[in-house]
């Protein structure tokens, strides 16, 4: 058997090190002079704090304030006229911030531009939806998940997670089993709160085995009707069966046995 | 005097056939046996697949229903999500009796591979369930397999339902409850 690991704090602390890996690195580089990203530079401004050159993709870093100003001369400028992924990464740990970004696309010169900004905890960023209409549903995925909020969006609602859930899923002090709201939330909802005792705290272990429980399990040697009251050491000399599949069908073996 | 006699228990000969009511209701019941059309993830797929023209679900008398009003069997396929799982319990509370349930897959059964917050772990916390069917995802031929062994479970029960004993919901301090 595998040696036994207590999976309690498994969500804190990673189980798997490996001693060789080495982060792997995205090679940046600066933007030439006189590229096409230079002219999309120029078009920003100074809103743009930092920026590089990451796999032939421009790489910009902007305040959170200018990012409704920022969208608008990309689009309308500088053509990029699509919003291809927009979501936030959970660094509250290390700085108490997170890290938006959104990935836009110019499909006219075949350019991509990633735009990040960094939001302290708690404070709210613009909505881009007047521009970009696949941010209605992306803005709503990231309030549901990470609990950023978004100011002037048309619909600010959860997307993905019930309208009454508590928490939000992608945050990484989330446990992945979910909270204790999590893991009675379809009890509470159709039965009550009351049902809890009842229908019993929700089973994580795949691997579990209860010998008390004749209803699930059968010993061997220990065999038992289907139901019946558990009994501490009754060994039993026959294999009791008796599922209408398991036919061991004594008669016609008997009769090869004659046969031979 | 009569010449032979005639044995009125064998069909030999006579156009009658002696049965009880209980195996004339579950005959009826259980050869008719419309499920839910219910997909809920990938195992749909398979449902599908066994409804269709090469698995051919008709010739067992089992043919899908759009509504719960019409159905008698609910086949959970797929992952129930914990946002989903109060539908799926209205859908059932809306099905008449007599009712039967299959948890399709192993997502339906245990929850599965998907042991997170969002998923419902085993429909049976909110459903009783007839028959639990194993596989991720179970082939058509296993999810027929699961049909017939609910026809013999329908056979062997009794024809009047309140007789006839939901599953309990077992828990680990051994309280049970009848959640039907
Ligand atoms: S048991 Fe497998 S095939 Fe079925 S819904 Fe779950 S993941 Fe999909």
């Amino acid at each position: 058997m595998r040696k036994y690991i207590p999976k309690d704090n498994v969500q804190k602390k990673a189980y798997y090190t490996d001693r060789y890996h080495v982060v792997p690195t995205v090679p940046q580089s600066k933007v030439d002079e006189g590229s096409y990203f230079a002219g999309v530079l120029n078009a920003l401004g100074n809103t743009v704090t930092e920026s590089s050159v990451q796999l032939g993709q421009l790489v910009i870093h902007i305040a959170p304030e200018d990012n409704f100003k920022v969208m608008k001369t990309l689009k309308e400028t500088c053509g990029y006229t699509q919003c291809s992924e927009q979501s936030a990464v959970d660094y509250l740990a290390k700085d108490n911030e997170f890290e938006l970004f959104w990935q836009l696309l110019n499909v006219g010169v075949a350019k991509r531009v990633r735009v990040h900004c960094r939001l302290a905890n708690g404070a709210a960023i613009e909505s881009i939806e007047p521009l970009f209409k696949s941010a209605n549903f992306a803005e709503r995925e990231m309030f549901d998940m990470f609990g950023i909020k978004v100011n002037n969006h048309p619909f600010l609602k959860r997307i993905l997670m019930p309208d009454d859930w508590e928490g939000h899923p992608l945050l990484k002090t989330y446990p992945l089993h979910g909270d204790e709201f999590a893991s009675w939330y379809e009890v509470d909802k159709i039965f009550g709160k009351e049902y809890r005792d009842i229908i019993g705290p929700e089973n994580r272990d795949p691997a579990k085995i209860d010998i008390e429980d004749t209803k699930r399990f059968s010993r061997v040697g220990y065999e038992v009707p289907f139901g019946a009251e558990y009994n501490a050491e009754e060994e039993t000399d026959i294999e009791y069966s008796e599922t209408a599949l398991v036919n061991y069908n004594k008669k016609t073996s008997k009769q090869l046995d004659e046969r031979r | 005097m009569a010449q032979h006699q005639v044995n009125y228990a064998s069909s030999a000969g006579l156009p009658i056939a002696l049965t009880s009511v209980d195996k004339l209701v579950n005959w009826g019941r259980s050869n008719s046996l419309w499920p839910l059309t219910y997909g809920l993830a990938c195992c749909a797929i398979e449902m599908m697949a066994s409804g269709a023209s090469r698995y051919d679900f008709d010739r067992m008398g089992t043919i899908f229903r759009a509504s719960p009003r019409q159905a008698d069997v609910m086949i959970l396929a797929g992952t129930l999500s914990k946002k989903h799982s109060e539908f799926a319990r209205r859908l059932y509370d809306q099905m008449t009796e007599p009712k039967w349930v299959i948890s399709m897959g192993s997502c339906a059964n245990t929850g599965g591979m998907f042991n997170t917050y969002a998923t419902v772990q085993g429909v049976d916390r909110i459903i009783p369930v007839d028959i639990y069917l194993p596989g991720c995802a179970p082939r058509p031929e296993t999810l027929q397999y699961a049909m017939m062994m609910l026809q013999k479970k329908i056979r062997r029960e009794s024809a009047d339902m309140k007789k006839n004993t939901k599953q309990d919901l077992t828990t680990q301090t051994g309280k049970r409850a009848r959640l039907i």
